[in-house]
């Protein structure tokens, strides 16, 4: 029943233009960094670019799309109207003006801070003030699908959540409470500075502000991913979930260990001590436990599918799959990117081995293998199942959306993977230009013209998808019917108390974050001497 | 991990189901805990840990007094034979720009920032660390091979970034102890 499509059209709509404008600076920045493009006199221009494409994937896109899905599976997996429409149109616009008031200053080069702030850098304020709106924005999402939950339990007593709103409210409350860390740190500490009624600012609380949401948002990022693959994939080809059980552990797993983990940024840092760091790598350790999970319990439910469809044998029934279907190839992808991604992940959190690609080229190939390979082509693939039902109109050409599907696949696999090596060579980070002709730097000249062809293939498939949304709103009508999620193979007729609510888990992720932070967070903001002069940039 | 009690339809298959899911759940936790088991290992026997204290100092006063100021700045040798490096990071470059120091010998790297967060690679070894204004990172450090490494500032620090490579000479032992005979700071710069 999915009554509000205009709502949820025009967020994902919004979420994928500006996703357009960003790899297409991305793009650029490969390129203009490589060996095959001229050295950029002005280095500037670079950060600027780097600064818009940080904030529009990191902050504009995903949260975007998290919302656009978000309403959708309420609507349709509660089966009952949105509550809050106006109030969900609110939180629309004020992403919509943040974004605009973000990007001017980074444009005019007032604000080449990078989505990571950076403080003592300091930027124009509005640059913050924008970003600050945009979480506001989205913290009207969150509450509005409590709401939503809310409304609905009265009607239903004791029912069983189901699967997609469970973990989507899931999804909701991680990211309210991981955003508190950058608010804090842009409320209490940047603007202040950037509104010039302060001149010095404590660089090392900030970035312990900053991990506070920096791990926990790549969670926030992955939510719809997850919830693809656990409530629209097992029906897209067939099958059924295993285990609905499972499911709802591994989100309640997210929503509690996704959280009190960031310090793992901060590890080469010198304003932590040795103890949380401990902490935190092992509690990043358990997150890999929900991955892990799921893991096994989508592999076991395309397992079902393909024996549905007749297949035999121990691994004979992977040929038997649906192939030719978007959803599982872009499912395969997901996972193959996820696997290698995880693999890095746990190298970087590792206490011992990040040090040897902190900071390095590794770390970006790293998270554009997750978030811009697992998750976003998963983001590609929920397009492509709800968009009929948005427009009521069909996506007829599958081969097409094979093809782009195959070339993001590709094409990340070829940026990503030389991006990875360079760091290990230790290549940094964040860097405008290299000087390939000397010696030292021209061994990695090979990988990274690799990467900027990868970045243009990249480029082509997220054109290409634009085109096939686009043409998908002036395709002869069709009527979709009613939207659905996957089915659990034992669809629970009642769930027990804690994997039907969240309050308990919600609970336990700020007791949690409060025990891993608390300490760390206090101790730093009562050192005294610990602020520093602020560094105002584009200022001259 | 338990999930019987919500297939409440109690078959067979649920059963094998459940048990097949247990037995996963186990074998991940398995992996778990060995990894942050192995990583406390490893920390406790200093194989390689990061930064474990916290020390601050003030980045406006630095070049005024304390560990800090220019004169203190590059390389010595200490009574026990071990070398102390000290520097600092500043948009865009190190002071000092090229840090000399022997080979096979245990070396202490302590830096700091003079302005904003910076960072230290010495690239083809795991030596790497933040430079965050108002805190003193320490490294422990010990470079088995002669040789010229690069020192890449690995955190953006504004439009210069792209510019700002120190450089890291490792030098024959006895040759660094002949240099260190006239005492003061040890440096490579300009050689």
């Amino acid at each position: 029943m999915l009554v509000n499509r205009k709502l949820i059209l025009a967020h994902f709509w919004l979420a994928f233009a500006v996703f357009g404008i960003a790899l297409t600076l991305g793009a650029w920045q490969m390129f203009i960094r490589s060996p095959i493009g001229t050295w950029l006199s002005n280095p500037e221009l670079y950060y600027r670019s780097l600064t818009a494409h940080g904030t529009v994937m990191g902050y504009v896109f995903p949260t975007l799309v998290a919302m656009g899905f978000g309403y959708a599976i309420s609507e349709s997996a509660l089966e009952q109207r949105l509550v809050g429409v106006r109030w969900a149109w609110t939180g629309f616009w004020l992403i919509v003006i943040g974004s605009v008031m973000a990007v001017i200053p980074v444009a005019l080069g007032r604000a080449s801070v990078l989505y990571t702030f950076y403080p003592p850098l300091i930027g124009n304020v509005f640059y913050y003030l924008g970003v600050v709106l945009v979480v506001v924005g989205s913290w009207i999402w969150v509450a509005l699908m409590s709401i939503n939950l809310r409304v609905w339990r009265k009607a239903h007593p004791g029912a069983p959540v189901p699967l997609a709103m469970f973990a989507n409210v899931a999804g909701a409350y991680l990211w309210a409470w991981t955003a508190v860390g950058a608010a804090l740190e842009l409320l209490l500490q940047i603007i202040p500075v950037a509104a010039g009624l302060k001149a010095t600012i404590d660089a090392g609380l900030a970035r312990v502000f900053f991990s506070w949401t920096l791990h926990a948002i790549v969670y926030f990022w992955l939510m719809p991913t997850y919830i693809a693959y656990y409530t629209i994939v097992p029906r897209a080809i067939g099958g059924r979930v295993y285990s609905d059980s499972m499911a709802r552990i591994s989100f309640i797993l997210f929503l509690v260990v996704a959280m009190p983990i960031g310090m793992h940024h901060t590890f080469a840092d010198p304003m932590v001590g040795a103890g949380f760091k401990f902490i935190h790598s092992a509690f990043t350790a358990l997150v890999a436990l929900p991955t892990l999970l799921t893991v096994f319990t989508i592999c076991a439910s395309v397992e079902i599918a393909a024996r549905l469809r007749g297949g035999r044998g121990m691994f004979g029934w992977i040929r038997a799959l649906p192939w030719d279907n978007p959803m599982m190839l872009a499912l395969a992808f997901s996972f193959v990117m996820l696997g290698f991604g995880g693999a890095g992940g746990l190298i970087n959190m590792s206490y011992q081995l990040d040090a040897s690609i902190h900071n390095t080229q590794w770390i970006t190939g790293h998270f554009h293998l997750i978030f811009g390979g697992a998750i976003v082509i998963m983001y590609f693939a929920i397009a492509y199942d709800l968009w009929p039902h948005l427009t009521g109109r069909e996506l007829i050409d599958l081969r097409l959306i094979r093809t782009q599907l195959w070339l993001w696949f590709i094409g990340m696999i070829v940026t990503t993977f030389p991006w990875h090596w360079v760091g290990i060579l230790g290549m940094p980070r964040r860097m405008a230009y290299f000087d390939f002709g000397d010696p030292a730097i021209a061994p990695q000249a090979l990988s990274v013209t690799f990467s900027a062809i990868g970045g243009f293939i990249l480029l082509a498939s997220g054109i290409l998808f634009l085109v096939i949304l686009a043409r998908g709103m002036r395709a002869p009508q069709a009527e979709a019917g009613p939207y659905r999620f996957a089915l659990a193979v034992h669809q629970p007729a009642t769930v027990p108390i804690a994997l039907n609510t969240h309050a308990l888990w919600v609970a336990l992720m700020i007791a949690l974050t409060l025990t891993n932070y608390g300490y760390p967070i206090l101790t730093l903001a009562m050192t005294e001497g610990t602020s520093v002069p602020a560094v105002y940039v584009g200022a001259q | 991990m338990s999930t019987e009690e919500t297939h409440g339809n109690g078959s067979a298959s649920a059963e094998v189901a459940a048990r097949v899911e247990r037995r996963w759940a186990t074998i991940a936790v398995i992996i778990i805990v060995m990894m942050a088991l192995l990583a406390a290992f490893a920390g406790i026997h200093r194989a390689t840990m990061p930064q474990p204290r916290v020390e601050t100092t003030d980045p406006s006063r630095i070049h005024l007094s304390g560990e800090f100021v220019e004169s203190n700045l590059g390389s010595v040798l200490e009574a026990n034979g071990n070398v102390t490096v000290r520097a600092i990071g500043q948009q865009y470059s190190f002071t000092p720009a090229c840090i000399v120091v022997p080979v096979d010998t245990p070396i202490t790297l302590r830096a700091t920032s003079a302005d904003v967060v910076h960072g230290i690679l010495i690239q083809g070894t795991n030596i790497n660390t933040m430079l965050v204004p108002g805190y003193i990172s320490e490294q422990l450090m010990r470079f088995a091979r002669t040789g010229d490494y690069l020192m890449p500032c690995q955190e953006f620090c504004s439009f210069g970034h792209e510019g700002m490579w120190g450089k890291v000479k490792v030098i024959d032992k006895t040759d660094f102890a002949g240099r260190a005979k006239g005492g003061g700071r040890l440096s490579c710069v300009g050689q």
